[in-house]
C-alpha cells in the first residue's frame, strides 16, 4: 500500500520521450509527404532543395526547377498548414476540455466548427471576401465566437458541465450551423457554392504560403498562451469553487480561454475547413501518456495534433490512387467510432449519461 | 493541547487577546430575494477554533461563502485583517484564507500529489514558493494521505477524497482556514485526525473556522460555537454555555441530552423509547 510515489522525475523523463517520439513521427512524416506525391521526388532531393533554401549547397540539390517547384509551391505550404491546423485544433480541444471541466468537448463536436464554417461561408456568398483574404478569416472567427459563447452559456452549470446537456447542446449548434451552411448554399452563385462544399468536407489542397503561416503563427502564439495558463487550468479541474479559493480569477480565465479557442479554431477553419476529432483525440492520447497536468498536456497536444494531421493528409493524398480524399472525411471517419468509444466506456463507468 | 486542557484554559471567549483576523460586522446576505443571513456579528481570532452550527437551512453555507469572500454580504461588512474582503485580489485572499468545500469531483485524473500542490498555487509568485515541497509533504502526512501520493485522485474512495482535499488546504497554508463540514465522509479514526489538525492549526496560531454537524465533535474541538438559526446568530460562546439541551432542542426541534463524558460534550438525541410516539 505505501510504496514510495514515484518520483517527479520520473514524470518529467515520460514527457521528455513522448515529446521526442512526436518530433521525430513529425519529421518522418513531413520526408515522407515531400517526398510521396504525383511527382516522384527523392529524400535526398528534399534534404538538397532544403539546404539550398538556406543557403548550403550539396549535390543532391534537385536539378529539375520542376521538382523545386513542387516541394516549394505546392508541397511545403500544405505541409506546413497541415502542422499549423493539427496543432490549433488540438490545442483549441484540451483548453476546451479544462473550461468545460469535460474530456468529451471539442470544437467540432460541440458546433465551434460549424459556427465558423457559418461565418465563412456568409462572407464568401454576400461577397465580403472580396474585401480582402482576412474577411473570410474574421467572419469565421466571430462565427466560431459565438457559437462558442452559446454553448458555453448553455451546458454549464457549477463549472461542469454534464456529457449529455453539453452534446445535445451540440447537436443544436451543429444543426443551426448545417442548417445556415445549407440555406447560404442555396442563396449563393455557382462559384460561391463549390467554395462552400470545400468548407464542409475540410481539404488542405491548394494552401498557400501566406496561409499556412498565418495559420503556424495563430497556433504558436495561441500555444504559448494556454501552456502559460496551464496550471489555472489544472486548477480548474477541482471545480470552479475551489480553484475561486485557490486565487484563479476564474471569469477572466473563462472569458480569455473562450477566445482562445474561437481563435484557434477559426483559424484553422478559415482555410481548411471543418476537420473534425482532431481536438478530442489528440488530448485523450496524450493525456494518457503523460497526465493531466496542463503545462504539459498543452503544448504536447499540439505537437501531437501537428503529426496527425500531417500523416492524415498523407494518406487523405494517396490512399486513393489519383484521387484525394477529403481530410476531414477521414478525420471523422477515424474519430467518430474514437469517440463512440469514449462515449461508451464513460457511460459504463458512470452508470448513466450524466 | 487535549480538550480537557483547553476546556479548563479559557472557557468564555477563547484566546480573547488575540486580535479579530475574520470579522462579520452587521452582515446580511440576500439571495435571489430571500434573506438568508440577517444582522451577523461574528470575529474569528487568531489561535481558535469556531464552531458553526445549526440546523439544515440555517445559512451556515451562506454564512461560509460570506466569510470566504466567495459572495459579498448585502448589507454590513466582512473584514479580513482590517480590510474589507472585496478589497483583496483573488491571489491575495488565496494567500490569507484556504477553504474546504464539500465539493470532491475532480474533472481529470491528477495524482494525489498533483492535487496537493495545486493548494501551493497562491505562492507561485512569491519567495513562499520555496516551501512547496515541504508544505505538501507536511501537508499530506497530516490529512493521512501520504501513502496515497501517488494514486489517481479519480480512483480513491469518498473518504480519501475527503482527506486529500483537507491535505490541499493545509499545503495553502494560510492563517485563516475555513472548512465545510470536513468530517462528513470520514471514518472515526479519521474525524478524530481531524479535529486534532484543527487544533494544532489554532495552537500555532491560526484562526479557524468550521461547520459541523455533529454537536459532539463541534463541542469537542471549538473553543468558541456559534449557534445559527433561520439566517440569524443565536449564540456565540464556549461550547458549554451554547451547547446546552435547551437551547439545541429550541433549534433543532428534537429533546437532547447533554453529557460531559471525560472532559468531552456529548450532545445526543433522548432515547426515543423513553418517550411514547
Amino acid at each position: 500500500m505505501s510504496e514510495p510515489a514515484p518520483p517527479r522525475s520520473h514524470l518529467a523523463r515520460r514527457r521528455a520521450l513522448v515529446g521526442a517520439g512526436f518530433g521525430v513521427l513529425l519529421l518522418a512524416g513531413v520526408l515522407v509527404s515531400a517526398v510521396v506525391g504525383q511527382l516522384a521526388v527523392s529524400p535526398a532531393e528534399v534534404l538538397g532543395s532544403l539546404l539550398r533554401a538556406i543557403g548550403i549547397t550539396t549535390p543532391w540539390a534537385p536539378q529539375d526547377p520542376v521538382v523545386d517547384a513542387a516541394l516549394w509551391v505546392v508541397r511545403f505550404p500544405r505541409i506546413v498548414m497541415a502542422m499549423g491546423v493539427g496543432a490549433a485544433l488540438a490545442a483549441a480541444g484540451a483548453v476546451m476540455q479544462a473550461i468545460f471541466g469535460n474530456p468529451l468537448a471539442e470544437p467540432a463536436v460541440v458546433g465551434v466548427s460549424s459556427g465558423a464554417a457559418l461565418g465563412a461561408a456568409i462572407a464568401i456568398a454576400t461577397g465580403a471576401a472580396a474585401l480582402g483574404e482576412g474577411a473570410v478569416a474574421i467572419a469565421a472567427f466571430l462565427g466560431g465566437l459565438l457559437a462558442t459563447f452559446l454553448v458555453y452559456m448553455v451546458s454549464r452549470a457549477d463549472g461542469r458541465s454534464e456529457i449529455v446537456t453539453l452534446l445535445l447542446t451540440g447537436i443544436a449548434v451543429n444543426a443551426f450551423g448545417g442548417a445556415g451552411l445549407a440555406f447560404v448554399l442555396f442563396l449563393a452563385s455557382t462559384a460561391s457554392r463549390e467554395q462552400i462544399v470545400f468548407w464542409q468536407l475540410g481539404s488542405l489542397s491548394g494552401s498557400l504560403w501566406r496561409e499556412s503561416l498565418l495559420v503556424v503563427a495563430v497556433a504558436v502564439v495561441g500555444v504559448v498562451v494556454a501552456t502559460a495558463l496551464g496550471r489555472r487550468y489544472d486548477l480548474l479541474a477541482l471545480g470552479e469553487r475551489n480553484a475561486r479559493h485557490l486565487g484563479v480569477d476564474v471569469e477572466r480565465l473563462r472569458l480569455g480561454s473562450i477566445v482562445l479557442v474561437a481563435v484557434l479554431t477559426a483559424v484553422a477553419v478559415a482555410f481548411v475547413g471543418i476537420i473534425a476529432f482532431v481536438g478530442l483525440v489528440v488530448p485523450h492520447l496524450v493525456r494518457m501518456l503523460v497526465g493531466p497536468a496542463h503545462r504539459a498536456l498543452v503544448p504536447l497536444s499540439a505537437l501531437g495534433g501537428a503529426v496527425l494531421l500531417v500523416l492524415a493528409d498523407l494518406l487523405a493524398r494517396t490512399i486513393a490512387g489519383g484521387a484525394e480524399l477529403p481530410i476531414g472525411m477521414l478525420t471523422s471517419l477515424v474519430g467518430g467510432p474514437f469517440f463512440f468509444a469514449l462515449l461508451w466506456r464513460q457511460r459504463r463507468r458512470s452508470g448513466g449519461w450524466a | 493541547m487535549s480538550p480537557a486542557e483547553r476546556l479548563d484554559a479559557d472557557p468564555v471567549a477563547g484566546p480573547a487577546s488575540e486580535p479579530a483576523v475574520l470579522r462579520a460586522r452587521d452582515a446580511g446576505l440576500e439571495l435571489g430575494g430571500r434573506t438568508v443571513l440577517d444582522g451577523v456579528d461574528l470575529e474569528i481570532r487568531a489561535g481558535e477554533v469556531l464552531a458553526i452550527v445549526g440546523p439544515n437551512g440555517a445559512g451556515k453555507s451562506s454564512l461560509l461563502a460570506m466569510l470566504s469572500g466567495e459572495r459579498a454580504p448585502s448589507r454590513g461588512a466582512v473584514e479580513l485583517d482590517g480590510r474589507p474582503l472585496a478589497s483583496f485580489s483573488p491571489v491575495e485572499l488565496a494567500q490569507r484564507r484556504a477553504m474546504l468545500t464539500q465539493d470532491n469531483a475532480l474533472s481529470f485524473p491528477f495524482r494525489v500529489r498533483e492535487v496537493i500542490e495545486m493548494g501551493r498555487s497562491p505562492w507561485q509568485r512569491a519567495p513562499e514558493r520555496e516551501r512547496d515541497e515541504g508544505a505538501m509533504i507536511s501537508a499530506a502526512a497530516r490529512a493521512d494521505v501520504t501513502h496515497l501520493l501517488h494514486r489517481r485522485f479519480t480512483e480513491l474512495s469518498g473518504g480519501e477524497r475527503a482527506r486529500v482535499s483537507l491535505a490541499r488546504v493545509l499545503a495553502q497554508d494560510t492563517p485563516v482556514v475555513i472548512l465545510d463540514e470536513p468530517t462528513a465522509a470520514l471514518d472515526l479514526r479519521h474525524q478524530e485526525d481531524v479535529l486534532r489538525v484543527a487544533r494544532a492549526l489554532a495552537a500555532i496560531g491560526g484562526a479557524v473556522v468550521v461547520v459541523l454537524h455533529d454537536l459532539s465533535l463541534a463541542g469537542s474541538v471549538a473553543d468558541r460555537v456559534a449557534l445559527l438559526a433561520a439566517g440569524r446568530l443565536l449564540a456565540v460562546g464556549a461550547p458549554r454555555e451554547v451547547l446546552t439541551a435547551e437551547s439545541v432542542g429550541a433549534v433543532y426541534r428534537i429533546e437532547v441530552d447533554v453529557i460531559e463524558h471525560r472532559g468531552r460534550l456529548l450532545v445526543v438525541p433522548a432515547d426515543p423509547r423513553a418517550r411514547p410516539e
